[in-house]
């Protein structure tokens, strides 16, 4: 073991239902969706029409900027529907499978062994998987133009039930040894893997070369990417980093192993409100209508209330609620299936026990049940307020980081202390602990991302 | 349950925007909201939320307040009791300062609250709860024979002037509280300073024994007189004369202890504030001529007057004070420092707390302009070392 970093600030959530290590299914899906929505900072030219063929790795958007950034088909099949929404915002992409599954081939493993930086990038660019790396400041797609000052991948995922990553990569390392391999040769600074204390040793990660392991010890967000290049390499004005998945890693390996746009990936389907939770095999953006049951739809009355289930692409703290009929985003490794909270609470504020609710505060009793896990619900606890309570945030965030004030930046849109008190080194999903704890249901996440994008407006 | 949840739905529609009465839409929506806890839920960024909310977090100060609250009543009675040489018992001296307490408090949140929900309306906000606080800490820092149309303006004062010019709940720069007792202080001088006016009854001269002051341990303090002073236990205690909920420094303590349990108030302020009176205190007793108010036992200090309740119910309103765990350090500690060297050096005034706190509101955010630029001094250095 280097170096471990010991993060004290943070919150793992006790919620119910996390994944047994078991392949419940693998799913093929019938029709799948790739969504421009997924990559932060793309603007979408569509390069095909309804009722074309695709095959797994057909380019099927690209950027208006950047047109060699391209947006490729997970599956082979034709194209069903291309669904637009407001302004005729291109939304989603819904491509039918041949269950065929044929590949756009790839000249990529012919660079595997000897490939120059020029020739790796314009292979993961031309295959499609580039879109897949993200660039600190902003988390918006990597821009191939500059060379990052490292690369970074987080070995795990600390998120409320989010996927074990040592499970889902299990039969992944050699594509992730040939993903690094790959990866070491466009930045100077290294290829970086975080991995956690309590696992480490086990983890397969551990065992990669060529590549730089750093452990962190804590609760999450230590598995969070930007909280631990705050703590290896910090990010500073002008500087760029990269960062990517794991699925991104392995992917890249299979490209230039077997020379195929493959985004097969082992996925946990978590939550109070799932059967029996486990993993999935399958490809982002199928159908959640393939898992739906898994759910336990059965009618259940909170409070008097008749509630429904909400399905999450993602973990509960940073997916999206895309409902039973919603596809799977690209970057989420967990399905999270949980309650609704549409009930009102007779004096819920006053009561003085809530055993079913979960807080961190201890004007309630959870924190007596340390080890219980809860089967919380999506009811906001509350109504919305002014920043009232201090000292909550910082609680939660395991970075040099004031966070109030850089929120009051952003809500000032204040350009100069937002950059001074730290934005380029969050994105939403570093700060959404602050916006479970926030007394006063502020949406954090949501403050940050404007504020991302009052930045990118402003520095381009 | 069902029968009143019914009920709020039929006459949701009546209140709610387009209705007949939607003009008091904020306040139906305080009073729905008190009943139930609302069924929003979580629309974009995390989908789960912890169960505290500002309601709950108000609630706890306010039972925290209770200790205080309920010895202020007692102590009420007991010292007009005192004052009269009368016999009563327990219950009756309870009793006596609950009638004289409950119209304080009833005064304080009809007029507080009316002014907020006024504001909520015109601004179409949701009712803040900052006031459930505000308006029970006023009647405790108030002298209990305080006239209830002077309490009304200054409840007025504090609402309007200290809280809503500045934008509401949140916004405020001095903590409303006090400074509805600065408005007393300084628009009604009579009624809130001199040895007559802590103990009920005593400014109308009723039977009272002869060769009794009614002088708070402070007046006593002030004038030198420290033959006169009760004894360390009943200042800690509480059976001296002062404002209702500031005298008993045990009582507050219990309440400090519930603060500080459920992690509502910041033990950093808390602390940092004792420590700067102690210090402070025998930084004077070290240096001060023997028998001068210098030399009076730091610890004195400390039971005292507003010193205690001010530590753990003003100096710790997250809004006012300094709002960086640091700059919360050294905000308690100069609040300590400068509450007794206002009692000690200022004649004008024997109570230093009140201005202490108002004062280092207003530097609170001068400190934290500190804390925050050697945060950003730091995260520039680490860019240039590297």
């Amino acid at each position: 073991m280097s170096n471990k970093i010991l993060l004290r600030k943070g919150l793992n959530i006790p919620l119910k239902g996390s994944a047994i290590n078991q392949i419940a299914r693998s799913i093929s899906p019938d029709i799948l969706a790739v969504k421009p929505t997924d990559f932060k900072g793309l603007n979408p030219k569509l390069l095909i029409k309804e009722g074309d063929p695709v095959k797994a790795g057909t380019p099927v958007m690209a950027d208006k900027k950047n047109p060699e950034i391209l947006i490729c088909s997970p599956v082979s099949g034709i194209v069903k529907e291309i669904v637009r929404g407001e302004k005729r915002k291109l939304l989603q992409i819904l491509i039918e499978s041949d269950k065929r599954q044929e590949y756009e081939h790839s000249t990529a493993p012919e660079i595997r062994k000897n490939g120059s930086a020029e020739q790796i990038k314009s292979a993961l660019l031309s295959s499609g998987l580039w879109p897949l790396i993200k660039q600190r400041p902003y988390g918006t797609i990597a821009d191939p133009a500059k060379e990052p000052k490292a690369i970074f991948i987080s070995g795990f995922d600390s998120a409320p039930l989010a996927a074990d990553l040592d499970y889902a990569m299990k039969g992944d390392f050699e594509n992730m040894q040939a993903g690094i391999d790959a990866l070491s040769k466009l930045t100077h600074g290294g290829v970086h893997i975080g991995l956690h204390a309590d696992t480490f040793a086990g983890s397969p990660m551990h065992r990669l070369e060529r590549a730089k392991i750093h452990v962190f010890d804590g609760p999450h967000p230590a598995g969070n990417v930007g909280v631990q290049i705050h703590h290896i390499s910090p990010i500073n004005k002008g500087e760029t980093v990269w960062t990517l998945d794991l699925y991104t890693l392995a992917a890249i390996g299979r490209l230039l192993i077997k020379g195929t746009f493959d985004l097969r990936r082992v996925v946990a389907v978590a939550g109070p409100k799932v059967k029996s939770p486990a993993y999935i095999e399958t490809l982002p953006g199928m159908a959640l209508r393939s898992i739906a049951d898994m759910a336990d739809t059965t009618s259940e009355v909170r409070y008097g209330d008749h509630v429904g289930v909400r399905f999450i692409s993602g973990n509960v703290l940073t997916g999206d609620n895309v409902g039973v009929d919603g596809y799977t985003g690209i970057f989420h490794n967990t399905i999270t299936i949980m309650a609704e909270g549409n009930y009102r609470e007779m004096f819920g504020w006053i009561k003085p026990l809530r055993a079913k609710k979960f807080s961190i505060s201890r004007s309630y009793f959870s924190w007596l049940m340390p080890n219980k896990k809860y089967n919380l619900d999506t009811n906001l606890n509350g109504g919305e307020r002014a920043f009232v309570v201090t000292g909550v945030y910082e609680k939660v965030l395991p970075m040099d980081i004031l966070p109030m004030y850089l929120f009051k930046a952003i809500l000032a849109e204040d350009i100069d202390k937002m950059e001074q008190l730290g934005i380029y080194e969050i994105i939403e999903e570093d700060v959404a602990l602050c916006e479970f704890v926030c007394p006063s249901k502020a949406e954090i996440q949501d403050i940050v991302s404007k504020g991302i994008n009052i930045m990118i407006k402003e520095m381009s | 349950m069902k029968v009143l949840k019914k009920l709020v739905d039929n006459i949701k529609p009546t209140f709610s925007k387009g209705g007949k009465l939607g003009f008091l839409h904020s306040t139906f929506d305080a009073f729905e909201t008190f009943l139930f806890v609302p069924d929003h839920v979580t629309k974009k960024g995390v989908h789960i939320k912890d169960s505290i909310d500002l309601k709950r977090t108000m609630t706890m100060v306010i039972l925290a307040l209770m200790p205080a609250l309920l010895f202020g009543m007692y102590n009420t009675g007991y010292q007009h009791n005192l004052s009269i040489g009368g016999d009563m018992t327990f219950w009756a001296m309870f009793w006596f300062g609950f009638l004289k307490v409950l119209p304080l408090i009833i005064v304080s949140y009809v007029v507080g609250l009316g002014i907020e929900f006024i504001a909520a309306q015109i601004r179409g906000h949701e009712v803040n709860e900052g006031y459930l606080v505000t308006g029970m800490l006023i009647p405790l820092i108030m002298p209990v024979d305080v006239p209830l149309w002077i309490l009304s303006l200054s409840v007025i004062f504090a609402v309007i002037v200290g809280k809503e010019v500045f934008g509401g709940t949140g916004m405020n720069i001095w903590n409303p509280a006090l400074l509805s007792r600065a408005f007393v202080f300084f628009a009604y001088p009579s009624q809130i300073s001199g040895d007559k006016i802590w103990i009920e009854g005593l400014s109308s001269g009723q039977g009272i024994v002869d060769g009794f002051s009614g002088a708070t341990p402070l007046a006593h303090a002030a004038a030198g007189e420290f033959d006169k002073m009760p004894s360390f236990m009943d200042m800690f205690i509480g059976f001296i004369p002062g404002s209702i909920g500031e005298t008993s420094t045990l009582a507050i303590l219990i309440g400090a202890v519930m603060l500080l349990w459920t992690g509502i108030a910041s033990w950093k302020i808390m602390l940092s504030t004792f420590a700067g009176g102690i210090l402070t205190g025998l930084l004077l007793n070290a240096v001060g001529p023997e028998g001068s108010y210098m030399s009076m036992p730091a610890i004195n200090h400390l039971v005292m007057g507003g010193f205690a309740f001010g530590a753990v119910f003003m100096a710790t309103d997250p809004v006012t004070g300094s709002q960086t765990e640091r700059g919360k350090w050294i905000y308690g500690f100069l609040i300590g420092v400068m509450a007794i060297l206002i009692r000690v050096f200022n004649p004008g005034y024997p109570e230093g707390m009140m201005l202490a706190i108002l004062l280092l509101n207003t530097f609170a955010p001068f400190i934290d302009h500190f804390v925050v630029q050697s945060n950003i001094k730091r995260r520039l250095r680490r860019a240039a070392v590297k």
